[in-house]
């Protein structure tokens, strides 16, 4: 329900009515987003609605598996026993992690998706994040698998970003 | 020649479809597209360490001219949730509504209700309001220690989709050195909140993640 108040001016003849916005309803997910270009990797094309209302908490439960069964499609030495990446997770192990799309923060410093010693501590605009995730994928368990395919070779962005708020580069 | 054209023609549709279908920009067929599509989230420690920040980018590879007549709608609902307690279920949320030119801000609050449907918390007591930006310029508002944006950013996000695609489809074996980034010279519209670490659980790690929900 909107809030309406009533000014009275010095012009007793005039009320100006101002009404506060409408913010009344429900809204139901459409979208939604933890770590980057999971969705895009690991959900199968006709799972990736489904995926979307699927509330992180039971993502796990859900998708868990679809994961596992891509990840080891798109780089099959997963699929060996014991096979791991460099964080020493099985396809199992990896899987499990992704397929509960949320972010890890920390709130007592440093925050990356990974540069070299903190692992998932958040996310930085600066962070080469598809490197990252190609790494663990087809990199094997010291980075020296499938050179070809561990790093897009893109290392930056195209400007470069604010120190301060809004921390963003201004549009083209 | 004009069998070649075609089969090349049925070639660039389907790496194009690949490509559209493929890209977290532009992620399912509920969204893809509009502008309710999410493209990226960032969360971290901002300039002033004892503040992180939140990033919710929406509406992917939008060309310069087309970021002019992009908008938020009013129907779309930002959520940023947050989980402090471990178990994947949000115990806070900043949420952001856009009416008439101007970005509104709730919370952090506890949510009056978790999962896919929500209702604006208008009677939490933080938050603030943001004219929307419409240029290059930000325009930026403060309320206590909270800062808030809303408008057209460069797409903060950096890769060689292409070829990634080119790969997936099994038209190309390995990435090239040096890459291109298929989102150069691409923007986005962002919702960008900074945010007290005490309003949102102090200190250990938090779980986090971004929705966006459709007035019904």
């Amino acid at each position: 329900m909107a809030l309406v108040t009533f000014n009275c001016t010095n012009n007793d003849d005039t009320v100006i009515i101002e009404q506060s916005p409408d913010f009344s309803g429900v809204y139901m997910q459409e979208d939604q987003m933890g770590r980057p270009a999971v969705n895009t990797v690991f959900v199968s094309a006709d799972a990736k609605d489904q995926f979307n209302v699927t509330v992180p908490s039971n993502q796990s439960a859900a998708f868990q598996s679809m994961f596992q069964t891509n990840l080891e499609a798109l780089s099959p030495a997963f699929a060996n026993p014991g096979d791991t990446n460099a964080l020493g997770q099985t396809s199992a192990a990896f899987t499990s992690l992704l397929a509960t799309d949320v972010l890890n923060v920390s709130l007592d410093g440093t925050t990356t998706f990974y540069d070299g010693t903190n692992v998932l501590t958040g996310r930085a605009l600066a962070d080469d994040v598809i490197t990252v995730e190609l790494l663990l994928i087809f990199g094997g368990e010291d980075f020296s698998e499938n050179p070809g395919l561990s790093n897009d070779n893109v290392d930056a962005n195209d400007k470069p970003f604010l120190t301060s708020f809004p921390y963003l580069a201004s549009p083209w | 020649m004009k069998n070649l054209k075609k089969v090349l023609g049925i070639g660039v549709i389907a790496v194009a479809s690949i490509f559209i279908i493929a890209a977290d920009h532009i992620d399912a067929p509920a969204v893809q597209g509009g502008n309710s599509d999410i493209t990226d989230f960032y969360a971290f420690q901002a300039e002033e360490i004892n503040n992180l920040v939140f990033v919710a980018n929406l509406q992917g590879l939008l060309s310069p001219s087309a970021t002019s007549n992009a908008t938020f709608d009013e129907n779309v609902l930002v959520e940023f949730n947050i989980d402090n307690t471990g178990d994947n279920v949000e115990d806070l949320v900043i949420q952001a509504i856009p009416r008439n030119g101007k970005m509104y801000f709730f919370g952090p609050v506890v949510p009056s209700e978790i999962g896919v449907a929500s209702s604006i918390e208008t009677t939490s007591t933080v938050g603030g309001v943001v004219d929307i930006t419409t240029g290059s310029s930000a325009i930026i508002a403060t309320k206590g220690d909270m800062s808030f944006f809303a408008g057209p950013r460069d797409d903060p996000f950096f890769m060689d989709f292409a070829q990634y695609s080119a790969i997936i489809g099994g038209t190309a074996s390995s990435f090239n050195m040096p890459g291109a980034d298929t989102f150069a010279g691409t923007n986005v519209m962002s919702v960008v909140v900074e945010v007290p670490k005490s309003m949102i659980g102090g200190t250990g790690t938090i779980n986090t993640w971004v929705e966006s929900k459709r007035k019904q």
